[in-house]
């Protein structure tokens, strides 16, 4: 057991760096910069403005584009007088037959359910605070549940996916696209914009009981 | 951001306290399991890093293995069979003349999980015995392997889309082969890995020289 170090007891106006647990005094930085830890550079706090609006706009636009992408055809081939067009759910089912049959489960939870749950969560959890409410009772719970599934949800590896596919296909037959592959592409961009916009640490700090 | 204490450097554990490596909540190391913002089991370190590491390493490369060896896609034209490995595909898509394609798709499903075993096991190393490499590098290293391990799973939806697609009978169709279902499991693995690694430990094995100078 090390020594304890003379640190003052105000655990609130310190911060840890999460990537090598420095112990850092917490200074917030001036909207739209970002604070970071001298000694690995990791972002602590990046202090982005209107961060719930952002993380909400996010997760409802994925919602409303999610909808969309797995209800209308994705792609569509035609060759030689025969026509046929897929939709996410026939990409989903592609593994169904015999021992592959798990992957399905995979592939749908990668493409769709995560991308939806996460979507859902920070719409629970963000949503009532955004109205000027108290964050509801399992508030923490569902944002942790979100920012476990970051890496899970794969929606915008799909796309390329489709695009890979697509270079393979088109000398075999004639390949368009549908509606739902432009609904996933912009899911893509969505995704990008709140990677970029949110802010962990902010939205801890709003969530937290003691702090309301 | 200015540094706490009088101390140069002094971690969150030194000073006897722990973050919440989920939330950031700092609280006193010891003083309960769970936080209290977030509910999340409270650790100073993630438990059991290295074993945790190198089983979801080890598992990931094996996976590895029969990923390559089989056949990814079973293409029929015409009534003939003809199986596509993940390099020969790529090698296929070269000779289209394709070879902006054959290059995302060596280093999505090529280069990237095998620079992700390698650097996963350099990280390991080098917190057991040290490393050549500056601590900085390596916390670069982890962030991006970290970052990019996801887009290997490329090659799984590739093989999902032609499947689902090209079914036209006699004429032209697609199915998975062995190797699709081998791949995935390789690349969640190798996720999994990366995730059960600590980056803290990167920087524990800089401080313990100037921690037992101050004792």
């Amino acid at each position: 057991m090390r020594t304890r170090h003379p640190i003052s007891e105000n655990l609130d106006s310190l911060i840890a760096c999460r990537s090598c647990d420095l112990l850092l005094d917490r200074v917030i930085p001036p909207p739209g910069k970002v604070a970071r830890c001298p000694r690995c550079h990791h972002v602590l706090i990046s202090n982005k403005r209107n961060v719930i609006d952002n993380t909400l706009a996010g997760a409802i636009s994925t919602a409303i584009l999610m909808v969309a992408a797995i209800f209308f055809p994705f792609i569509a081939l035609d060759e030689a007088g025969l026509h046929r067009d897929a939709s996410v759910m026939d990409a989903i089912g592609a593994f169904a037959d015999g021992w592959s049959a798990p992957l399905t489960i995979a592939v749908a939870a990668f493409i769709v359910v995560i991308p939806v749950t996460r979507a859902a969560a920070l719409i629970y959890a963000l949503l009532p605070l955004r109205l000027g409410k108290k964050p509801p009772s399992q508030a923490a719970r569902s944002f942790r549940l979100a920012m476990a599934l970051k890496p899970w949800s794969m929606a915008e590896i799909f796309i390329v996916g489709v695009a890979v596919a697509l270079v393979k296909v088109t000398d075999l037959a004639d390949v368009s696209l549908g509606p739902s592959f432009w609904a996933f592409s912009a899911l893509i961009v969505v995704v990008v914009f709140e990677n970029s916009t949110l802010c962990e640490w902010t939205i801890w700090r709003l969530l937290d009981p003691k702090r309301r | 951001m200015a540094l706490a204490g009088p101390q140069e450097t002094i971690t969150a554990r030194e000073a006897g306290l722990v973050s919440c490596d989920n939330c950031g909540t700092l609280e006193p190391l010891g003083s309960r399991a769970i936080c209290t913002r977030c509910h999340a089991t409270l650790h100073s370190r993630r438990p059991n890093s290295a074993q945790r590491v190198w089983a979801w390493l080890i598992a990931g490369i094996i996976c590895y293995i029969p990923a390559n060896i089989y056949p990814m896609l079973l293409t029929k034209t015409f009534g003939r069979v003809s199986e596509g490995t993940i390099v020969g595909g790529a090698i296929e898509l070269f000779e289209y003349g394709a070879w902006f394609v054959a290059v995302v798709v060596i280093v999505a499903s090529v280069v990237i999980p095998v620079a992700k075993f390698v650097v996963i096991a350099m990280l390991m190393f080098g917190v057991r015995y040290g490393s050549r490499l500056s601590a900085h590098r390596r916390m670069q290293l982890y962030e991006i392997t970290e970052f990019i391990g996801r887009w290997s799973m490329i090659d799984v939806f590739v093989v999902a889309i032609l499947t689902a697609l090209v079914q036209l009978g006699f004429i032209a169709s697609i199915n998975p082969g062995p190797a699709a279902v081998a791949f995935a499991l390789s690349v969640v693995f190798t996720m999994l890995a990366a995730q059960s690694f600590d980056p803290r430990l990167i920087w524990d094995t800089l401080e313990e020289p100037q921690a037992r100078a101050r004792r």
